[in-house]
């Protein structure tokens, strides 16, 4: 109880202060207004949307409004197209976390068995290739691959349709394809890093005195891996995990540019150049709160599968 | 042993899997076929729509050029620049040019279905008066005194003549009386209606079957939004859009063969915009020095492969009525001249200056680059600095803080004050803080004038002005591009900053 | 010197990342004295060419030669990133030493705010706030240099609390020695083998979040020249047969991130 009020304690002091950092950093460049009417507006017009809009109040007060309604869950209507928040955001949340989990999935499903196969391997030649190769798969941005892969399979092989992102209610099917590409670019550099980290800690394991024990008993390294090394190996890849998970989601904001696919990154960006403040803090918001959970959830997980704690 | 096959292949394999999925149907050709056989299009467009759909709310040139498929005036531009009546069949003008009679077309239907009246007429003029975003437009029609209904005719008297009056009436849209949801759900009576939005991804218009005149020849438009540059070209190689406006020369080569590239010109006034409030650009001779220093056919050649109109001063060319061709070479290239200058106004070494421009345009960026080089050549040290678009209206447009910026000025009307009236010195939108007392003489003399030669003569003697004081080193009407699917054909450019997809078919 | 380096560090990551980084400082280096070309000159006659004798990397739309584009690109990007971790790193220290160090309220209270912004993706947050800022070097130092603050500021804050507790210490300070002597001269040294990797992978982010800032455009501003601004740029002419440019610049942006990636990887081994 303590450990979850202690992380309650964390995410709140999070919220407060980023929200505070983005409304401050707002302040430094002026407010949308210019931008709602244009350059052949009167100043008098520019004027009364400012004091429609309430931004003609200083800045603690706009905050702390803003704060109110934050806390009694209302995120506020969009100072571009006047219509609530929450609206804007719902179903480009859904896309994001959509291709976030497509992601984290296939990083799950190619670096599982890499990693496994390098430790068990280890030292051979398949291992060292991996090993060099990991490490310069590392090194590639995502947003390099992202470019990479919409040359290679959308220009060259004509596999999917740049630009062409179809919701997932007008058809699932074209939706997850279109998502595909996506998901790998942020999934191949991720893969390599987390292939790494799962070989480097089976080799740990497998050091260790309980495992020594399974091999006098007769076990040979592939069962004495398989019985025990492997499944505590995962432990302390799990927190690596979530903050996989945690970085993904901003990994997916430069992502959705490149494939311009409607997700919440894009709407970041675009509400970022319109000021429009209540959306952008929503936004942080939800993304705080994303990343905390996905630590929480990590931690959580952590303890279940820790052996120490089972006994 | 088959346990060990190498996790690598096994994952190889999967990837390959995956992959071939995709293969079987190639999605190109079907989704354009489909949209051929649904005889609709999905047209590109760079920005989103400003934030009210509205008739008297239309902030941004993007907007209006979309809008100007579903909403009307009394007159409507052609693609000549000339207005032909609309939603009026004819008009008639008193001998003193202060009272207009407008004949309303009968029978004219709303998207909504109610039949325009003269009370709408009234109503609109009204509502566009109180509360329209354009400042210029409220301007002149604070100059309507007198709005009635005559025997179903709308009769409008002015405080002073203004024989440009037509060029407004065609930009006040006709709303329907006390609608109150134009904002969102706009309602005029032009050949396409509006259908849906969907915030920063589509908006979508449908052809209207009640139109009063010829009717569109696409059943549905789509526009889709594309937040920048590189997406939207990404979507015409990827054959995703059937139509795209306002592109560059180098967004259009090696353009695959589904589509055919029409040139036309952009109607902006693009310059090297310069602060006279800011030492040394207050000197005429500095400004002159600049004027000389740029190379305008080096600039295009670099940035548009030397597509583009050269302009000299704040008429663009297919404003032929104002256009006066000779300002284009009043300041030929000539560095050795423009030394001259800096040196006599005190300044041999050259200066500092920083050049502001909204990065999202990027147009305006390229040719802020190469002038930069240029004029680094004459030994003044420039530099650009990008700034997102909200920040370059507040703070340059509107708060007079730059020294320097590269933009287009386009005209809201095809009225010569729509690109002159800005340098008045009374103007709030005199961003250069540019003071003539005579250029201030020629446009008050032009907006008295009932004689149209005279006021073509004043207006051009302003443009002069303009040209003779070095006001800023103005560069080009932008060659424009357009993209538009090989079947598809009847796009027609405008004097103006519209798209008109009437008579667009395949 | 290198062989004794090496003996140090003898695994082939330190090697491998030593040379790569090795190189292309050099070669920076070399394109701060001398370029091809003048990497801001344009020249319509030359205009997106492919590679060719004349133009290693071929040129872009403004007829610029993308070699001399890509060293001082490269220069710019190190330059950034050396000063991003310049200052997270020392700030990150000062702020690492003095808490761990003293302890008490002051440590809980940043410690509850690192906790705080490490909670939310850096890279995220840097690009929130120069998306509101605008573009432009210093701006992107400044940001960078902030959200990697924290970081560094953790690793150093664990390593003070733990060695402060160790004899030496407690000797020196019984032996009178000055506390900021002690924590510069006594405990800092030591704290190296931990700092050291971090630096390195600090070099590694840099890069990496210079790059994505700039081509998201939000980066360094039009005027200046970075790799991420190159590999954005570059984009365009993917899809119209000019694929070189970006793979070269991409190239560059790996080649840097590899050499400080495996240097830190390297660096870490040692324990």
């Amino acid at each position: 109880m303590n450990f979850v009020l202690k992380k309650l304690g964390t995410l709140l002091l999070t919220l407060l202060i980023l929200s505070f950092v983005a409304y401050a950093a707002f302040e430094m460049v002026g407010d949308p207004v210019n931008l709602i009417l244009g350059t052949n507006a009167s100043p008098e017009d520019v004027q009364a949307l400012r004091e429609s809009l309430g931004l003609d109040k200083p800045l603690l007060v706009r905050y702390l409004r803003w704060l109110t309604g934050f806390i009694s869950g209302d995120l506020g209507d969009s100072y571009i197209y006047r219509i609530p928040v929450s609206g804007m955001i719902g179903e480009k949340l859904g896309v994001t976390v959509v291709l976030t989990l497509m992601g984290f999935a296939l990083t799950l499903l190619f670096s599982i068995p890499l990693g496994v196969y390098g430790a068990r391997r280890e030292g051979s030649w398949a291992d060292r290739l991996l090993t060099v190769t990991n490490q310069i798969v590392m090194a590639v941005p995502a947003f390099f691959v992202a470019i990479l892969l919409m040359v290679l399979f959308g220009v060259v092989l004509r596999l999917f349709t740049p630009g062409s992102f179809v919701p997932f209610e007008d058809s699932p099917g074209a939706f997850l394809l279109y998502m595909i590409f996506p998901a790998l670019s942020i999934a191949i550099p991720r893969t390599a890093m987390t292939a790494k980290m799962l070989r480097s800690s089976i080799l740990g394991e497998m050091q260790q005195d309980y495992v020594r024990t399974a091999y006098s008993r007769g076990h040979n390294r592939q069962s004495a891996l398989k019985a025990h090394a492997f499944k505590n190996a995962l432990l302390p890849i799990i927190s690596f995990l979530a903050s996989t998970m945690a970085e993904m989601l901003a990994g997916c904001i430069v992502i959705e540019q490149i494939f311009s696919i409607p997700g919440i990154g894009r709407l970041l960006m675009v509400s970022i150049s319109n000021r429009d403040i209540p959306v952008v803090e929503a936004i942080v918001m939800i993304l705080a709160v994303w990343v905390m959970l996905v630590h929480f959830l990590g931690e959580v997980v952590g303890e279940m599968l820790d052996p120490r704690r089972r006994a | 042993m088959k346990k060990r096959i190498p996790a690598l292949l096994l994952a190889a394999l999967m990837l390959l899997t995956l992959t071939a999925c995709g293969g079987n149907k190639p999605k190109t050709p079907t989704a354009a076929d489909k949209r051929k056989e649904a005889n609709e299009i999905y047209v590109g467009i760079a920005q989103d729509l400003s934030s009210s759909l509205g008739p008297y709310q239309l902030a941004t040139a993007g907007t209006r050029e979309v809008m100007f498929n579903v909403f009307e005036g009394l007159y409507k531009v052609d693609p000549t620049g000339d207005f032909k009546p609309a939603l009026a069949t004819d008009y008639t003008v008193s001998d003193d040019g202060l009272t207009y009679t407008f004949t309303l077309r009968e029978g004219v239907k709303f998207h909504n279905g109610a039949v325009m009246t003269a009370q709408d007429v009234i109503y609109s003029y009204q509502t566009c008066a109180s509360s329209s975003v354009d400042s210029s437009i409220k301007k002149i029609l604070e100059n309507v005194t007198d709005l009635k209904e005559d025997n179903g005719k709308v009769v409008m008297t002015l405080a002073q003549p203004n024989s440009d009056f037509l060029a407004y009436v065609g930009s006040v849209y006709i709303s329907p009386a006390a609608y109150t949801d134009q904002d969102t759900q706009p309602v005029g009576t032009g050949p396409f209606r509006f259908v849906s939005r969907t915030v920063q991804d589509s908006v979508v218009i449908a052809r209207f079957d009640d139109y009063w005149g010829e009717k569109a020849k696409l059943n549905q438009i789509t526009f889709k939004i594309f937040e920048n540059a590189t997406a939207l070209v990404t979507a015409l190689d990827a054959g995703s859009v059937d139509l795209v406006a306002h592109l560059s020369i180098s967004q259009v080569n090696n353009l695959s063969k589904d589509y055919q590239v029409l040139e036309g010109s952009m109607n902006l006034v693009q310059a090297l915009y310069l602060n006279h409030e800011y030492k040394p650009l207050d000197d005429i001779r500095v400004r002159r020095a600049l004027c000389y220093a740029v190379n305008v056919d080096d600039m295009l050649k670099l940035t548009a492969e030397g597509h583009g109109h050269k302009l000299g001063s704040s008429i663009y060319p297919s404003f032929k009525k104002y256009f006066d061709e000779s300002l284009i070479d009043a300041y030929p290239y000539d560095a050795a001249k423009a030394k001259d200058l800096l040196a006599q106004a005190g300044d041999p070494d050259g200066f500092d200056l920083v050049i502001t421009v909204p990065g999202n345009y990027t147009p305006h960026v390229d040719t802020a680059m190469v002038l930069a080089e240029q004029l680094k050549a004459v030994g003044i040290n420039a530099t650009v600095q990008e700034v997102e678009w909200n920040t370059w209206l507040t703070d340059v447009y509107q708060g007079h803080k730059f020294q320097a910026t590269v933009c287009g000025f386009d005209a809201s009307t095809l009225t010569a004050n729509a690109l002159l009236g800005r340098y008045e010195s009374t103007s709030a939108k005199n961003m250069c803080s540019y003071k003539s007392t005579q250029f201030d003489a020629f446009l008050q003399e032009a907006a008295a004038t009932t004689d149209d030669a005279r006021r073509t003569e004043l207006y051009k003697a302003a443009a002069k002005c303009l040209s003779d004081d070095a006001a800023n080193v103005y560069l080009q009407d932008l060659a424009e591009f357009v993209a538009i699917r090989s079947t598809l054909k009847g796009y027609e450019f405008y004097p103006l900053y519209v798209m008109d997809l009437s008579k667009v078919t395949y | 010197m290198i062989r004794k380096l090496f003996a140090k560090h003898d695994n082939w990551f330190f090697k491998a990342g030593f040379f790569i980084t090795a190189f292309m400082v050099l070669l920076v280096l070399i394109g701060q004295i001398w370029t091809p070309y003048d990497p801001a000159a344009m020249d319509a006659a030359a205009k997106a060419q492919g590679p060719s004798l004349a133009h290693l990397m071929g040129t872009d739309y403004f007829g610029r030669d993308i070699f001399s584009r890509v060293l001082e690109g490269a220069g710019a990007t190190l330059v950034i990133a050396f000063f991003v971790v310049l200052l997270g790193a020392g700030l990150g220290t000062l702020v690492g030493a003095l808490t761990g160090y003293f302890g008490g309220v002051v440590d809980e209270v940043l410690m509850r705010i690192c906790d705080a912004l490490t909670a939310f993706p850096s890279v995220l947050l840097a690009l929130i706030i120069l998306a509101v800022l605008g573009p432009g070097r210093l701006n992107v130092i400044g940001v960078l240099a902030l959200v990697f603050i924290p970081s560094f500021a953790r690793i150093v804050r664990t390593e003070y609390a733990r060695i402060k507790k160790l004899n030496y210490v407690s000797l020196a300070k019984l032996q009178g020695i000055s506390t900021p002597r002690i924590l510069l001269k006594h405990i800092l040294p030591n704290i190296m083998p931990v700092l050291l990797p971090a630096v390195s992978i600090g070099f590694n982010n840099a890069v990496l979040a210079e790059a994505s800032m700039s081509f998201l455009g939000v980066g360094v501003s039009a005027s200046e020249v970075s790799l991420g601004r190159m590999l954005s740029d570059s984009q365009n002419y993917i899809l119209r047969g000019l694929p070189w440019y970006a793979i070269f610049v991409g190239l560059t942006i790996v080649l840097l991130i590899l050499g400080f990636s495996l240097l830190g990887e390297g660096l870490r081994r040692e324990d």
